[in-house]
């Protein structure tokens, strides 16, 4: 009964490229759409509160956490989650390969948000100082404590884009 | 997360309109401190007014005396702005301090002033440069606006619209943040206006609040040693898990004289 009293709102949000037309519960998190009603699980559910990071996406070229954003609200937003930052012919973008030669995760559980906030930092920033990186990354918490091999995986990713930018001139 | 109705509006009137016909309604600015209280279930409104769409309420405009800020306007673009950046640094610095990536993308001045958590950063910037707040019904001071822990000067169904900062000689902010939340333990923003010195504590009580002697002190000499002898009283600040009040009390001496030190 409850149910067919709930508000839904009509969105069209374009999420890795392909265009979602959705009817949503006005009170869904962007983060329970994408893992329940998309079957898009690489973005995790950590802690629900926006604490941890976990469950970081970008919504029209931002980072934000998606289990404190309503999906309702985003209208015909542009949404990149961890599963679109694999490039066209299926390779690992280079930020992905430098957190994999890096062994940048230990249980990977923060992987998505560490590599969504690391892509946003590499765009603005192609060689960012270690504060910047801490900076960065502050909205991510690793309970592996893994941190210094994050560090090193942000920078390996950064050589690594470049490599790939000075070899495609 | 209870059920709610949700209502995207576009300008300031439907706002107040929709809050009016509504049982339990409330606004969400950035959301970015209203979802996570729904999330836990220490709020049920029966409609949630979502005013992103009202436009009239975002974007940052320089003059050659104020910096004005839309309520709407993230932190993300304040900290980012090259026109803050160069007439109140201090004002952009402060912005880049709040939480993290994610939340600065999505919160905004509007948001953090209305909900005044007493560990926010922007009281301190607005009670530091004596700053205007303007709502759908009046124009008031920042010393008048932040009257109490998560209180503030808003009535029901007023919203902030925007906020002037006049800008100052010089002014610094120096924070101690929780390391994991990066909420102010204690903030301390020193500024030097034209109408005089004003030291703003925010973090450390129960909302923001300034320090005369310091003010008074500074005003005679503006130099970190004009204010290393003044102890804040202890009695009215906070006390928690993160830190005593004894201990606030103590940050308060060193983050004010790093910000005289950072006014250079």
């Amino acid at each position: 009964m409850e149910d067919m009293l709930e508000d839904t709102v009509l969105v069209n949000l374009r999420i890795n490229g392909k265009l979602h037309e959705l009817e949503i519960p006005a009170h869904k998190s962007l983060l329970d759409l994408l893992r329940d009603d998309l079957n898009m699980t690489g973005t995790h559910m950590g802690c629900m509160t926006g604490h941890c990071g976990a469950c970081t996406v970008s919504i029209d070229g931002r980072v934000a956490k998606s289990c404190i954003t309503l999906a309702a609200t985003l209208g015909r937003a542009k949404i990149t989650t961890i599963e679109g930052l694999t490039q066209d012919d299926g390779e690992l973008s280079p930020v992905q390969q430098a957190f994999w030669d890096e062994a940048g995760f230990q249980c990977a559980f923060c992987a998505p948000g560490m590599l969504m906030c690391t892509t946003e930092l590499l765009d603005a920033n192609p060689d960012p100082s270690d504060a910047e990186i801490e900076t960065a990354l502050a909205g991510n918490l690793c309970r592996c404590t893994g941190y210094q091999s994050l560090r090193r995986a942000v920078k390996a990713a950064a050589k690594l884009k470049q490599n790939t930018r000075e070899a495609a001139e | 997360m209870y059920a709610f109705d949700y209502k995207k509006v576009a300008s300031l009137e439907d706002a107040q309109k929709v809050f009016e016909s509504a049982d339990d309604g409330t606004f969400m600015a950035g959301g970015m401190t209203l979802i996570p209280t729904l999330k836990q279930r220490l709020a049920s409104p029966t409609d949630v007014i979502d005013l992103d769409g009202i436009d009239e309420l975002r974007g940052i405009n320089v003059d050659s005396h104020s910096v004005t800020i839309g309520a709407m306007t993230c932190h993300a673009d304040v900290a980012a702005s090259s026109d803050v950046k160069k007439a109140i640094p201090a004002l952009a610095h402060l912005a880049s301090l709040i939480g993290d990536p994610q939340v600065r993308n999505r919160g905004t001045i509007g948001g953090s002033i209305a909900n005044n958590d007493p560990a926010a950063d922007y009281p301190g910037a607005l009670v530091g440069l004596g700053a205007t707040v303007h709502t759908t019904k009046k124009t008031v001071s920042a010393d008048d606006f932040f009257t109490g822990m998560f209180e503030t000067a808003l009535e029901e169904n007023e919203l902030v619209t925007k906020v002037s900062f006049p800008i100052p000689e010089k002014a610094a902010y120096q924070k101690f943040p929780n390391p994991a939340s990066r909420y102010a333990v204690v903030g301390a923003f020193v500024a030097k206006t034209s109408d005089g010195i004003r030291v703003a504590i925010t973090g450390a009580g129960p909302t923001v609040f300034r320090v005369p002697e310091m003010e008074k002190e500074l005003t005679g000499s503006f130099t970190v040693d004009a204010i290393s002898d003044i102890a804040v009283p202890t009695h009215e600040l906070n006390s928690d898990l993160h830190a005593t009040a004894e201990y606030r009390a103590h940050l308060i001496g060193v983050m004010a004289k790093r910000a005289v030190a950072d006014c250079g």
